[in-house]
């Protein structure tokens, strides 16, 4: 897993304590709201997304920045790449 | 015999247009909402419309609204979902001592499991002082409950005010708002609450519906885990045609709700007025401007509320005597209590709740039938007759 720090993201979305698969459906949304290049913060409790969002984001061609473990909850950062 | 339904906090009757609207979700529409075939999105359809008739009442987003099965689930929902989500910043609660028992089980609950919660008193109307809020507020405190209105005594409290103080010190209020809900105007942004529960039958809709408002970015762990229900908050297919019947309440009450005060108001006057002519039966709760406008109760002196809502009902009147769980328990009412009503009086609760339904010739005959019942009842009682400790009145 690739830890960032300091990362200054366009749109936050925060969904800690919202159950799985909230964490897939919500990264799709807000990833269609993004302009290419712009970078989502999405803050999740579900650790099923640890493995599932850098596999998203490998599948649909969007960049994983890495991501931040504040002590409660996760903070991942994706990159907007695909159209 | 003549029947006249005066227990509308305790449920109303389904609106037939409500009824109307739910009829084909149990029929030809009884697809899962989460299903992607149209079945699926038909069902889907119709709750964001109810999700979005439910925010225009209270003045939400549709985003703000997760349907729930009930006012209590709502409350409990609250209580423990926020008590989880902030257990880092304290685990102090405060709710008030006439919360319905949802709350204060909940609170219960949470203090065996950690947290600590100050119960407050309230004064003798059933009012919750902004300032006891205050007094009781610790480094630890997190969440704040506090009825918009008792269903016991009517009485609405000052919840802006007790806002207010919350504020000061990043504190989330959250209200039970079961009573106020399609009754009166009920406005989240005015009102400035975080949380705030409801159920549809307390306005003409079904039972087996709730709602709670949590506010955008609030954050609060689920009290049902499953799936992604309700924006993943609260698992569990959902009720579609209670949910829908939810919506078409919410609509009607938002229409009508002016109207229906004003009809309410002058009869449930009458009582009042009438009832003050009595000797030794009390008004319980807010006066005339900070109750309920359908609810009038009563405290009667030397005679029990089961004795009068018995003779009642055998006249066709139903009524209530007390939260439906201490009725029940044959208990004071916790709620009498807590206003420093003494035991032996508070034994004499009687409540009657008016709903639209109700017509001014009903009025005339509970009014009659009521003033006989207490005649008759303190005719056999011994406390009446001078025998026991009188207790002063309300």
């Amino acid at each position: 897993m690739k830890f960032v720090e300091n990362i200054k993201p366009d749109v936050t979305t925060d969904i800690v304590y919202m159950m799985c698969p909230m964490h897939l459906l919500k990264l799709e949304e807000q990833m269609k709201e993004l302009g290419q290049g712009q970078i989502l913060e999405i803050m999740t409790d579900y650790d099923g997304a640890l493995e599932d969002i850098p596999e998203w984001c490998g599948k649909t061609g969007n960049e994983f920045l890495g991501m931040e473990d504040s002590g409660d909850f996760f903070k991942f950062y994706i990159k907007k790449m695909a159209r | 015999m003549k029947k006249c339904y005066f227990d509308h906090v305790a449920t109303n009757p389904l609106h037939p247009e409500v009824l109307d609207a739910m009829m084909p979700y149990f029929r030809e529409e009884f697809g899962n909402p989460l299903s992607v075939y149209e079945y699926g999105v038909t069902a889907k359809n119709a709750i964001e419309e109810a999700r979005g008739k439910v925010a225009g009442l209270i003045n939400s987003k549709p985003s703000e609204i997760i349907f729930t099965s009930s006012g209590a689930e709502a409350n409990n929902f609250a209580l423990r979902g926020i008590a989880i989500a902030r257990q880092n910043d304290g685990k102090h609660l405060i709710v008030s001592r006439v919360e319905h028992h949802s709350v204060l089980n909940s609170a219960r609950f949470l203090e065996k499991s950690g947290f600590t919660v100050t119960y407050i008193p309230v004064d003798k109307k059933g009012f919750v002082d902004p300032d006891t809020v205050r007094k009781a507020i610790t480094k630890e405190t997190i969440l704040i409950s506090v009825t918009h209105a008792s269903s016991e005594v009517g009485t609405i409290e000052p919840l802006k005010d007790i806002v207010k103080v919350a504020r000061e010190r990043n504190i989330t209020v959250h209200s039970d708002a079961v009573a106020t809900t399609g009754n009166i105007p009920v406005d989240i942004k005015d009102l400035g609450v975080d949380l705030l529960s409801m159920a549809a039958h307390q306005f003409y809709g079904p039972k087996g519906a709730g709602g709670i408002y949590i506010r955008q970015g609030l954050r609060i762990a689920p009290l049902i885990y499953g799936g992604i229900q309700e924006s993943g908050r609260r698992a569990g297919t959902e009720n579609v045609p209670a949910i829908v019947g939810m919506g078409k309440a919410a609509e009607m009450a938002g229409a009508e709700m002016q109207s229906r005060i004003e009809y309410l108001r002058p009869l449930r006057d009458r009582i009042i007025d009438a009832m003050s002519g009595i000797k030794n039966v009390y008004l319980t709760g807010g006066d005339k401007e900070n109750r309920l406008p359908g609810h009038a109760s009563f405290c009667v002196e030397f005679i029990e509320g089961e004795a009068m809502l018995l003779l009642l009902a055998s006249k066709g009147i139903f009524s209530a005597s007390g939260s439906a769980c201490s009725s029940k328990a044959l208990k004071a009412s916790p709620v009498l209590l807590s206003m420093g009503i003494p035991s032996g009086l508070a034994q004499g609760s009687i409540v009657f709740s008016l709903g639209t339904g109700n017509t001014p010739e009903d009025i005339d005959y509970l009014l009659n039938e009521f003033q006989l019942v207490i005649k008759r009842l303190r005719e056999i009682s011994p406390y009446a007759q001078g025998w026991g400790d009188k207790e002063g009145g309300a």
